[in-house]
């Protein structure tokens, strides 16, 4: 902060350079906002690279028999989609785009609490990924084992797993410091007067999210550890015939990883939160009771990994403890849905791009919340795990629900973010192919779970095919969407016209701010006075 | 939908099902009435004939009354789940007990009098329990039309148990992924009326699998079939994930040993050591890794009466 009198306050944080030049000005740059463009194009890169696999992968499954790719191939390509949708984009997500830009100018402040810390972040996040595309490019065979690693497979393997495993294990630390980063920012550096009851509910989302982050990453670290110790030395601990236990293994993974749905989930509904109001022109409905549930979903959301592994051979009263658990945690995901809808009841709603992506993700995170009420009972889950049922419903959760929020909010905030409108045509043309897709591509997947076919199978009989091939063109419908919708972004942010500071007409204090910000985001620290809040639109 | 797209032929389908449509109807209901409530508001409140927003900050009797029900509904779901898994959890004394064998990638069914079989043989209206065991990594019987489903664990004793309540031939997944060919360890599943299933079962006509057999050559065919070495080694010359076997007994190959490349004789040796150890020898133009070792489940004698059938496949 030394150098902060001769920051000028007039030149946006894209046009300021400080001592670096060119690229090194972006990667070297411990602007939170420069931070989060930096994990946006990272993101964007890897997600392309995950929807191609997705892709190969549902031209496979076009037809039974081999189509396009060997059965070993199948199963290393539905791994590294897995690892790569997963740990570096749904995980890190809106937390590490959005959360980076806009968090320190939401609560009032100019940067995060550790501007440095922030970019080492990044620098781990990117060499956790490079580690990871290693062992797909070198070695003995890419990882095929699921995203899941599950033991005693993922050490018996031939495959190169150590490289992907090191790579999930490297980007974990990037997570939590990310979350470290969150959690002080959000106690040291919110504007005078802005109370924990004032702060808008993105970053209210985030900060349940940090503490996830912050607590349950650890516990995979130190889990994969012991599966490369296990590949390397045969400690003992997973390998049966070395008197360990595997299903300790499924326990310690989804310790963290159930939890990390909602490290994903969390943001996104922050997310939401925030565009139905300014859309709605109208205060958010019932802002204590988000608050609450979103630290609720936090809180219980650790004690629900048993519903994974119902079927494994867990004492039957653990099994009915997890399933009570996992009904109460869809609560307050429910009353979170009530809560949005009411938000626009008589409100003035101006129905742009960002609110076409935010109703719709209503629409499909509730077919993902109800399924997993299908999946969440006892009876029912054993007949439906590990089927395309579970892949259908993740989906919906996690590339439905983040998915159509990040969409959301890039739309919601582009103008703040490149200082320049898209285009809202095609924007909207956009969406609608890409909703179609989505639902062509998924909704088929129930059908096929409830008919008993199983997930991570390379091959299927007769009886599977036409749902099948419903998928594998809606997934052709949903990249067109695709497409355009990010051609659009990327043409809009060079010459689209130029946006004012506040397009929408928003509460929150981005709002308040030039599009794009100046490097400092503030003149002078916003102050929040008695009657001020982040939704006050009287 | 469901009743549609499985078929229903044991003592759970009635309690599972029931927990599906009750689930199933109150969630379309809410999916339904939500979407359609969001979309109204979205056209009555449009901008366009709603210039003015009314602010409104919340509700507490709603908020009460949107946690309540939701609470009670799900506790009625997790009441029906729990209804028709608890049954799953104990089988009767009486049960017919067969011992499930699942190995990278099949699975063998093996009775008490001596009898294994590939494809799983049950008697109607009669419980069966089916003792799990796995050779290697983790898999899972599922029988859909059972609507049962239970991991097989290496290193531990688990069980599950059903009554086949119709005729006919269901199937038999695993849905444990467990490697390359995961997707076709599928297996198939007879129920036959309590008569034919006792004809059969004490049948010794047809008691293949363990009938004394009169050549070295024989068991160790009967061996390889057994623990699954044709999933991957052909005998009639075609490449399938491993080597075939055709002619390979005293014919040169050309493995990677450690790094370097060299030519053997297929012999006595080189078969045991590639039985063993899988991974020492890797014959050109195959990838290593994809074989576990059999080292403890095979023993000397049954790699001997391995290799006399390899000699047969000139």
């Amino acid at each position: 902060m030394q150098a902060s009198s001769k920051i000028p306050t007039d030149v946006s944080y894209l046009e300021y350079e400080g001592k670096h030049k060119g690229l090194r000005a972006w990667i070297f740059s411990t602007d939170h906002k420069r931070i989060g463009l930096l994990y946006l194009y990272s993101m964007m890169t890897l997600f392309l690279v995950g929807v191609i696999l997705g892709l190969a992968m549902r031209f496979e499954l076009i037809a039974p028999g081999k189509t396009i790719m060997d059965a070993k191939d199948y199963n290393a390509v539905f791994t590294v989609h897995g690892v790569i949708m997963i740990f570096m984009i749904v995980i890190p997500g809106l937390p590490a785009v959005f959360g980076n830009f806009m968090l320190p100018i939401m609560i009032g402040a100019k940067d995060v609490a550790f501007p440095k810390l922030n970019l080492l972040s990044w620098w781990v996040y990117i060499a956790g990924a490079f580690l990871v595309i290693t062992s797909v490019l070198f070695g003995d065979g890419s990882p095929d084992t699921g995203w899941t690693f599950y033991a005693p497979y993922s050490f018996k393997t031939g495959a190169n797993m150590l490289p992907a495993i090191f790579g999930a294990f490297v980007l974990g630390f990037s997570s939590i410091l990310t979350g470290l980063n969150f959690i002080v920012t959000m106690h040291r550096m919110r504007a005078p007067g802005m109370t924990w009851t004032k702060m808008p509910l993105f970053p209210w989302s985030l900060y349940g999210t940090a503490w996830i982050q912050l607590l349950a990453t650890p516990i995979v670290g130190i889990t994969l550890v012991l599966v490369a110790l296990e590949r390397i030395f045969g400690i003992g601990v997973f390998d049966p015939a070395l008197g360990g236990d595997p299903i300790l293994y499924q326990h310690l993974f989804w310790i963290y990883s159930h939890p990390a749905v909602y490290v994903m989930i969390l943001p996104a509904m922050g997310a939401i939160s925030e565009i139905i109001p300014t859309f709605s022109q109208k205060h958010i409905f019932g802002y204590k009771v988000l608050v609450v549930s979103t630290l609720a979903i936090a809180f219980i959301g650790y004690f629900v990994w048993g519903h994974h592994m119902f079927t494994s051979g867990m004492s039957g009263t653990a099994q009915y403890t997890f399933s009570i658990l996992t009904f109460l945690v869809a609560i307050p995901s429910a009353i979170k849905v009530f809560n949005w809808i009411s938000t626009m009841y008589k409100g003035s709603i101006n129905v742009q791009t960002p609110f076409y992506w935010a109703a719709s993700f209503i629409f499909v995170f509730m077919i993902g919340g109800l399924s997993g009420l299908v999946v969440g009972a006892l009876a029912t889950n054993v007949y439906l795990h590990d089927t395309a049922f579970v892949v259908a419903h993740f989906h919906f959760i996690v590339f439905g629900g983040v998915g159509f929020s990040f969409f959301g909010a890039i739309h919601y905030w582009f103008p703040k973010m490149f200082g320049r409108m898209y285009d809202a045509t095609w924007a909207n043309i956009g969406w609608l192919i890409f909703t179609i897709g989505f639902l062509a591509l998924y909704s088929p997947m129930f059908y096929l779970g409830m008919q008993g076919m199983p997930r991570r199978y390379y091959d299927y009989l007769e009886e599977f095919h036409a749902a099948n091939i419903l998928s594998t063109l809606g997934s052709w419908v949903m990249t067109l969407g695709l497409i355009i919708v990010i051609i659009n972004l990327f043409r809009s942010a060079k010459s689209g016209p130029i946006a004012v500071a506040n397009p929408w007409n928003g509460k929150t204090l981005e709002w308040t701010v030039p599009s794009p910000p100046p490097v400092e985001n503030f003149d002078e620290i916003p102050e929040y006075q008695e009657k001020d809040g982040p939704y006050e639109y009287q | 939908m469901y009743i549609l797209a499985s078929t229903q032929a044991s003592n759970f389908v009635t309690g599972v099902d029931r927990a599906f449509i009750f689930i199933l109807a109150v969630s379309f209901f809410f999916l339904i009435a939500l979407t359609a409530v969001m979309i109204y508001f979205i056209f009555k409140y449009n901008r366009k004939r709603h210039p003015k927003a009314v602010q409104i900050k919340g509700s507490s009797l709603l908020e009460l009354v949107w946690t309540v029900i939701p609470t009670i509904l799900v506790l009625i779901m997790f009441y029906y789940g729990w209804a028709g898994w608890k049954p799953m959890k104990t089988a009767p004394d009486d049960s017919f007990e067969i011992t499930v064998v699942g190995r990278m990638w099949n699975f063998t069914f093996e009775y008490d009098n001596g009898r294994r079989t590939d494809t799983l043989f049950v008697p109607k209206d009669q419980p069966v329990k089916l003792n799990l065991r796995s050779m290697d990594v983790i898999h899972s019987v599922f029988i859909p039309a059972f609507r049962v489903k239970e991991d097989v664990v290496p290193g531990s004793e688990k069980f599950m148990w059903f009554t086949p309540t119709n005729e006919g031939i269901y199937e038999l997944f695993c849905t444990e992924y467990c490697g390359l060919q995961h997707s076709y360890m599928y297996n198939w599943v007879k129920v036959m009326p309590q008569d034919d299933f006792n004809k059969w079962y004490t049948d010794t006509t047809q008691q293949v699998a363990s009938a004394e057999v009169d050549s070295p050559a024989a068991a160790g065919k009967r061996i390889m079939t057994n623990i699954g070495c044709f999933a991957c080694h052909s005998i009639d010359g075609s490449k399938i994930i491993g080597p075939s076997f055709k002619g390979i007994y005293g014919h040169e190959v050309t493995v990677k040993t450690g790094g370097s490349e060299r030519t053997i004789t297929v012999d006595d040796e080189y078969i045991k050591r590639s039985i063993y150890e899988p991974e020492a020898d890797i014959v050109d133009g195959f990838n290593k890794g994809l074989m576990q070792s059999y080292q403890g489940q095979l023993s000397d004698s049954d790699v001997e009466q391995i290799i006399e059938y390899l000699k047969t496949l000139q």
